[in-house]
């Protein structure tokens, strides 16, 4: 049984986040593999999971998400080998520490040496980061600026837009991956969602032909990649 | 007014009206925006001086602010005017004001624009409906809205501000409006207002909402429940030849606003029934032998008024999804509206982002069919509900003509 766990839908979901729990469940099911769906919301506890997803939010509630993950075993499962996919403000509070209203800064989760600032200006429009053999596709929306902690591997290198500072996109560590591109991004890239499943299945997936593929080359060659 | 400043309003009117003379002439445009356009630039406080006196009645909200200045313009009973193209932003505004005289006025208003046009107009009822997620990739966030309403509603004298109660983020950005009509209405969308817009502590929802910080839901004077408007112990039946349950409470809003500036209610109610289409929504339409109903949902609370349980919606389903500045770049959104509820539905997808919206039904095992070429759809018969997001059905409109 796979347990992918939705953290804080109620507080990290501002752009269709939810999605990636959506597509996950599909992929995983398409494969015959047993899955279910843990959703923990304001007021429950966080419960045990294989695959953890967090998504992105505006300055109060991810204030509030990554406090309410800091009061429970969030920290030790991922160090127990749990998985976990990280969007935009998902990212900043696995990392050390990232800024919220005005200019104050938030300690973060401290799971990721990776210190988010508030940047010049917004980064919003449609995004591509370099992934090993992969192009990650996607759409970014957010004011901020991720340093990398020595020896932090960033998730790839920025082909069209910002990332977490026009080079490098997201993390990847352990079993965590975290990225800029917001929303369903699993959606957009199948692969990764497939990456992800592997990882916290411990299984080689068998192919799946979806409509997702398609969607997938439609979006590079939009960007003209 | 200074004899320089009228002289200068008199001439920037003079302008508009024939820039729009000339955009309609050469079939240009509907005539509306780019004469607004000129006058404000002319005369920058062109609105102002056009609004003066007249008995203003402003709309916004993210859904139902079309419908409802639709509703409110019916229901005065005399001649209104009124943007009624869609053009909700000062240009369209002026343009409004310029094309009629009378003295009733209702404008649709842009979210972003209301603090602007509150000054502007200095209007007599100001209808908030809702506040939810809507183009945020060029909007602000919606709390960041949220506040910009609080500032502006709080120096809002001289009006009543009539306000969706059920709604945190409205009910937030009124509380500080000196005159405040409250009106609780059947929520089916609470996703952006899980957190409390004064302290983000999670709301408790039970009927109606609070807050541990003592936020509460205000106490309404006026409730929307299923086709009645309860005004206190009174009730109002509504008859509506528009479809959609959220439509009663938009007609609701209307009645209340009308009722402000001296409409009385019966008479109102009963002229609203009479509103069948508005900017070619709702009503059926033709095209290539099909028969079409167009309905237009942009972001996700849209979207779920129009799937909401009881929807009347044919067996065959369009969707149109594009991602156009004017439609928002990012069609993340889709994974927030309930998309799911097409279950059971032939349903086609159509427009720039169809493979989105098809991964996001394949993943919900909708049976869904993406159309590359929209020809192939003349070949069926049977009628069709088509949901379409902002310049997707623009383009449906032009497509298709009335039955």
């Amino acid at each position: 049984m796979l347990r992918i766990g939705l953290l804080y839908p109620d507080l990290l979901g501002t752009y269709g986040d939810g999605g990636n729990a959506r597509i996950l469940a599909h992929r995983a099911r398409a494969r015959g593999i047993d899955l279910e769906l843990v959703e923990t919301r304001v007021g429950d506890s966080v419960g045990r999971a294989d695959l953890y997803l967090l998504g992105g939010g505006e300055d109060g509630p991810q204030r509030l998400a990554r406090d309410l993950l800091a009061q429970q075993y969030f920290a030790s499962r991922v160090a127990d080998g749990a998985s976990v996919f990280a969007v935009c403000a998902g990212l900043q509070i696995l990392g050390t520490s990232f800024a919220v209203e005005g200019n104050d800064t938030h300690p973060g989760l401290g799971i990721v040496e990776a210190v988010s600032v508030r940047g010049t200006k917004r980064s919003v429009g449609d995004m591509a980061t370099r992934v090993g053999e992969h192009v990650l596709v996607g759409f970014e929306n957010h004011g901020g600026v991720t340093t990398l902690g020595q020896g932090v591997s960033p998730l790839g290198t920025v082909v069209r837009g910002r990332g977490n500072d026009g080079a490098v996109d997201g993390y990847r560590v352990g079993r965590i991956w975290a990225t800029y591109a917001h929303g369903p991004a699993l959606a957009l890239n199948p692969w990764l969602a497939d990456e992800l499943l592997a990882s916290a299945t411990g299984q080689t997936l068998a192919p799946l032909v979806s409509v997702a593929d398609e969607l997938h080359r439609e979006r590079l060659r939009s960007l003209g990649l | 007014m200074e004899r320089r400043t009228a002289v200068r309003a008199a001439l920037a009117i003079t302008a508009a009206r024939l820039v729009n003379w000339l955009s309609r002439r050469t079939g240009r445009g509907s005539g509306t925006v780019a004469g607004g356009r000129v006058g404000l630039r002319l005369a920058p406080q062109l609105l102002s001086t056009l609004a003066h006196g007249r008995d203003v009645i402003l709309v916004t909200g993210t859904n139902g602010k079309t419908t409802t200045s639709a509703l409110v313009r019916e229901g005065w009973g005399r001649a209104v005017a009124a943007n009624a193209t869609g053009a909700n932003m000062p240009a369209g505004h002026v343009a409004a004001l310029i094309d009629s005289s009378s003295n009733a006025v209702v404008l649709e208003t842009d979210e972003a624009w209301l603090a602007m046009v509150i000054d502007q107009t200095a209007p007599r009822v100001i209808v908030l409906l809702n506040l939810s997620r809507d183009q945020l990739d060029r909007a602000s966030e919606v709390r960041q809205l949220a506040e910009r309403w609080r500032g502006a509603l709080a120096k809002a004298n001289g009006c009543t501000v009539v306000a969706n109660a059920s709604d945190p983020l409205v009910a937030y950005a009124a509380e500080l409006a000196p005159t405040v009509t409250w009106v609780q209405v059947p929520s089916v969308w609470q996703l952006d207002a899980q957190s409390c817009p004064h302290c983000t502590s999670p709301l408790r929802f039970d009927g109606t909402w609070s807050c541990e910080c003592g936020f509460r839901e205000p106490t309404a004077t006026v409730r929307s429940e299923g086709t009645r408007a309860w005004f206190g112990e009174d009730a109002t039946e509504l008859t509506l030849a528009i479809p959609g349950a959220f439509n009663f409470v938009n007609a609701t809003f209307a009645l209340v606003a009308l009722e402000v500036v001296g409409v009385p209610r019966s008479g109102a109610s009963a002229r609203l029934a009479s509103l069948m289409s508005v900017q070619g929504r709702y009503g059926r339409r033709q095209w290539r032998g099909r028969e079409l109903r167009l309905l237009l949902a942009k972001n996700p609370a849209g979207v779920a008024a129009l799937l909401a349980p009881g929807a009347d919606l044919d067996d065959e389903v369009w969707v149109a999804i594009n991602a156009q500045i004017a439609d928002g770049k990012d069609p993340s959104w889709l994974y927030d509206a309930p998309f799911e509820q097409l279950k059971g539905h032939q349903v086609m997808c159509l427009g720039e982002r169809r493979l989105d919206l098809a991964t996001r039904l394949e993943a919900d095992g909708v049976t869904a069919t993406v159309v590359d070429d929209v020809e192939v759809l003349a070949l069926g018969q049977s009628p069709v509900t088509l949901i379409a997001n902002y310049t997707a059905f623009r383009y449906w409109l032009g497509e298709s003509t009335p039955c």
